[in-house]
């Protein structure tokens, strides 16, 4: 049985993918970067364009103005009336959307694989030629506000998450949600809106990734031909966030809300992500949060918590390594009916300690590395997946070459590297540890 | 400035590729009949197994017992417990999904072909003989009893909840299939042996594969797993009458938005006008950015993040219901445009130009449906427990476009009617009154 917290926690397991044979890329004088999976299958193609701008980008006191321009971005252009981009692709049978997140924006378009051309020209225009009035900012940004409400303010567990992880970080912007906290999304401006777009919205910023029905020749010359008159931006600046101090107390957060029904505590650790050329502690700390809590049922902190002491429903560890900047590992535990958070907590850490000082189980291992082998295969099979895997990894810090070794880096990580990064990591003073609780149970 | 489109046009006129796809009707010697999609090119295949009648078989009294009876048969067979049974399927990085839905449990599997036989035979002993042993039923029950605690809480949940409870009275519709905390209480492993009997039989299972796996193969593979299910279900359950009158109710919860669900009765998926009803919905507030809805709501008012509507066509009910969020000084205005749109589409319909560019999109996406082993699995089975034909995806196309304005006209004034409209609202919103 799944828990339903299950679903808030990324599996880790699903994203590994190894150089395939059917992968091209090529770079366009302007600087825009092409990433092509050919996949003939069926006559179908994903195509997406990627921007190396994010959340994490944005100006000081602007919380939100990438995500909200992002959704501006369906708002016409010089060539396009306003939802006329989203009308074509259904005109033409596809499907569209686009999502915002720390690091990058992207957009995409899955459509039959004679489109692509109409779809790329679309993106093309997008790139360059944004026109928005006064108005559509104003009607966007209540519907911002609302997505805002349904997807934060109406769950305290977003609310909860959101705080910790303005706590996690002392000085980088990933503290801040990409949302945007609601004092300062509430005045963005048509103006924020355009400076955003016209720092970064540039072929020397962008990365086109086409999955599907395609061959390589083929989406390189229309890209040449839709992308490649389009002006690089000369100004970029360059990617360089400021970095967070040394972390020297912990934090704790205790927060309580009418709506909670199960409580939970959750903590979660500064940690290392990976980078080109360097991946190898990151695959330390994929492995070592599959080993701690990737299986209900076979990792040590399920076998612990959920099966031998039943002091908790769900527990589980999590890590993803892909960021441009320093990442989190957590560990959460959801207590079983009666188990104070205290208890939960202390048993967690004892667990943890426990599972520091053994051996680790070559069988869990072996099993945790044929799972890491079978993802490449499962993940063969989904277009948007692939697409997606290749686009975040280019937009994070990570080459074609990091995406392809990566397989090999978790195939070769020791007992002493697990060992090692643990080490590493668990230190409480980079630590937020939270409580999740009910109004009137505190605790 | 159209110049661009102008120049475009001749690109939309190119008719889409047909669809590429070729199902093969596979009979087992032990009577089992699968659709499969041969596709050879990654070394797996996905299999979709769907038993009809699902959590609507909980017995008077039970509610609750199908879904735990699922959430169990991951949790141990035979000699093995829950750990020994995950330990293997992980070993094999083998994926199982169990799965228990109002009309259905669904089994969906996704092998490696290098161990598919061992893949097979761990999945046998999991639907054939699950071990139901107390520890792991209070395990389960726990984490069921802690879904039902979170749902509570979701206003989403205790909006659809109630416009379910109201429209369904006692039938299982009308009660979320996890059941209640007290009825969770009370399952005991009896219940659950009955409910694998009642839910898993031979008589009920409909079967969809894609991937590196040949019909003979295919064949031998269920006869292993599936051959000794009992032979015959519980009678599958009887119709849900729709009880619900028009009105407004608000259900107070503290919370800066409030959700709304509403509708009506809906149509059944074998009536001559499902195609004409589909249409008319996805137009209405299926078509996502495009529909009506979410033009009026979202595009032109900025009311709501997201609003739709669906024929929630259930095989012994059907509701015609939507869904929408908004602050809880904005629900009224929202109410008044939804009530509006619904008005205008029972009596005028669609435009020419709505229908025309429905069809485009419908027909268009059709194809790229098929993509992906999973997809098709899930696809084939959906097909043949909907009683399809498996030439079904060569004509389905056809019976789009062959619906009319004058279909349409006719559907919208028996689907649509705002004399029945009910709004089911979670929160606190202004100036909007319960009605009962």
């Amino acid at each position: 049985m799944k828990h339903i917290f299950a679903a808030l926690i990324l599996s880790v397991i699903a994203a590994p993918l190894s150089a395939q044979d059917n992968v091209k890329s090529f770079t366009l004088a302007n600087g825009m970067e092409g990433v092509v999976i050919e996949d003939h299958r069926s006559p179908v193609v994903v195509n997406m364009v990627w921007y190396r701008a994010g959340a994490a980008d944005e100006p000081r006191g602007k919380s939100g103005i990438a995500h909200m321009l992002e959704h501006l971005l369906f708002k016409g252009t010089e060539n396009l009336a306003p939802g006329e981009f989203s009308k074509t692709v259904a005109a033409n049978g596809g499907s569209d959307n686009a999502f915002t997140a720390k690091d990058y924006t992207a957009y995409f378009q899955r459509v039959a694989a004679d489109r692509l051309e109409l779809m790329m020209k679309m993106e093309a225009d997008r790139m360059r030629n944004l026109r928005i009035s006064e108005e559509d900012v104003l009607t966007e940004r209540d519907v911002v506000l609302e997505e805002r409400n349904q997807r934060t303010d109406s769950d305290p567990s977003a609310l909860f998450g959101e705080q910790r992880t303005a706590a996690q970080y002392l000085n980088h912007p990933y503290g801040i949600p990409i949302i945007g906290w609601r004092h300062e999304a509430e005045k963005l401006s048509r103006a924020d809106a355009l400076a955003f777009y016209e720092t970064y919205y540039s072929p020397n910023n962008a990365i086109l990734v086409v999955a599907g029905d395609v061959t390589t020749a083929d989406v390189q010359a229309l890209a040449e031909k839709h992308f490649g008159p389009l002006e690089p931006s000369l100004d970029l600046p360059v990617r360089a966030r400021v970095l967070e101090p040394p972390h020297l107390a912990e934090r704790r957060l205790k927060f309580s809300d009418e709506r909670v029904a199960q409580p939970y505590i959750i903590r979660s650790y500064l940690a290392p992500e990976r980078n080109a050329g360097e991946q190898s502690e990151a695959a330390a700390l994929t492995i070592l949060a599959e080993l701690l809590g990737g299986s209900s049922q076979t990792s040590f902190l399920g076998k612990r918590l959920q099966f031998d002491e039943q002091i908790a429903v769900y527990s589980s560890a999590f890590y993803s390594g892909q960021s441009l900047d320093a990442t989190t590992f957590g560990l959460v535990v959801v207590p079983a009916a009666n188990v104070s958070l205290q208890d939960a907590e202390d048993a967690l850490d004892r667990v943890v300690a426990e599972f520091l000082e053994q051996p680790i189980n070559q069988e869990q291992m072996g099993r945790i590395k044929q799972q890491i082998k079978a993802s490449e295969i499962y993940g063969r099979d989904s277009l948007r997946g692939l697409a997606n895997s290749y686009g975040s990894a280019l937009t994070q810090g990570l080459t074609l070459k990091d995406v392809a070794a990566w397989p090999e880096v978790l195939a070769a990580v020791t007992e002493e590297d697990i060992k090692a990064a643990a080490a590493k990591v668990f230190d409480r003073r980079q630590a937020v540890t939270g409580w999740l609780m009910r109004k009137g149970e505190e605790q | 400035m159209r110049i661009f489109l102008t120049a475009l046009s001749t690109l939309i006129l190119i008719p889409l590729s047909a669809l590429a796809i070729d199902i093969q009707e596979v009979k087992s010697k032990g009577g089992f009949t699968a659709w499969l999609v041969e596709e050879h090119s990654i070394p797996f295949v996905s299999i979709d197994i769907s038993f009809k009648g699902g959590a609507s078989l909980d017995l008077p009294g039970k509610r609750g017992a199908t879904n735990l009876m699922v959430g169990l048969l991951e949790e141990g067979t035979g000699d093995m417990d829950a750990r020994d049974f995950a330990a293997a399927a992980e070993g094999l990085a083998a994926s199982f999904g169990f799965d228990a839905y109002n009309d259905s449990v669904s089994i969906s599997a996704k092998m490696l072909t290098e161990n598919r036989d061992q893949a097979v035979a761990l999945l046998r002993r999991a639907l054939i003989e699950p071990r139901f042993d107390q520890v792991s039923i209070d395990r389960v029950k726990s984490q069921v009893q802690s879904i039902i605690l979170s749902d509570s809480k979701n206003p989403e949940d205790i909006a659809s909840r109630a416009f379910s409870a109201a429209a369904f009275g006692d039938h299982p519709y009308g009660s979320g299939l996890n059941g209640t905390e007290e009825s969770v209480e009370g399952l005991n492993r009896d219940d659950l042996i009955a409910a694998h009997h009642n839910a898993m039989a031979q008589d009920r299972i409909f079967i969809g594969a894609s991937g590196d796996i040949t019909p003979d193969e295919l064949a031998a593979l269920l006869d292993d797993l599936l051959g000794d299910l009992p032979a015959v279900g519980a009678p599958m359950p009887k119709q849900a009458e729709y009880q619900l009158t028009n009105g407004v109710t608000v259900i107070p919860y503290e919370t800066p938005q409030s959700v709304a669900v509403f509708g009506h009765q809906g149509i059944e998926r074998h009536d001559d006008d499902f195609f004409a009803a589909f249409i008319l919905n996805h137009v209405f507030g299926g078509a996502g950015f495009e529909s009506r809805l979410m033009s009026e709501v979202r595009e032109k008012r900025g009311l709501t993040y997201g609003i739709g509507s669906s024929l929630y066509s259930l095989d012994h009910g059907q509701l015609f219901i939507g869904q929408v969020a908004s602050s809880n000084d904005r629900m009224a205005e929202v109410i008044t445009v939804v009530t509006d749109e619904w008005t205008r589409m029972a009596e005028s319909g669609l435009t020419a130009e709505e229908l025309s560019a429905a069809k485009t999109f419908l027909t268009g996406a059709y194809p790229l449906r098929f993509d992906g082993n999973s997809r098709i699995a899930g696809i084939l089975t959906g097909m043949q427990s909907t009683g399809l034909d498996i030439a079904y995806p060569d004509t389905r196309n056809d019976k789009v476009n062959a619906v009319t304005l004058a279909d349409i006209a006719r559907v919208a004034k028996r689907l649509m009617r705002p004399e029945d409209l009910r709004y089911v609202v979670v929160g606190q919103p202004d100036n909007v009154e319960n009605t009962d």
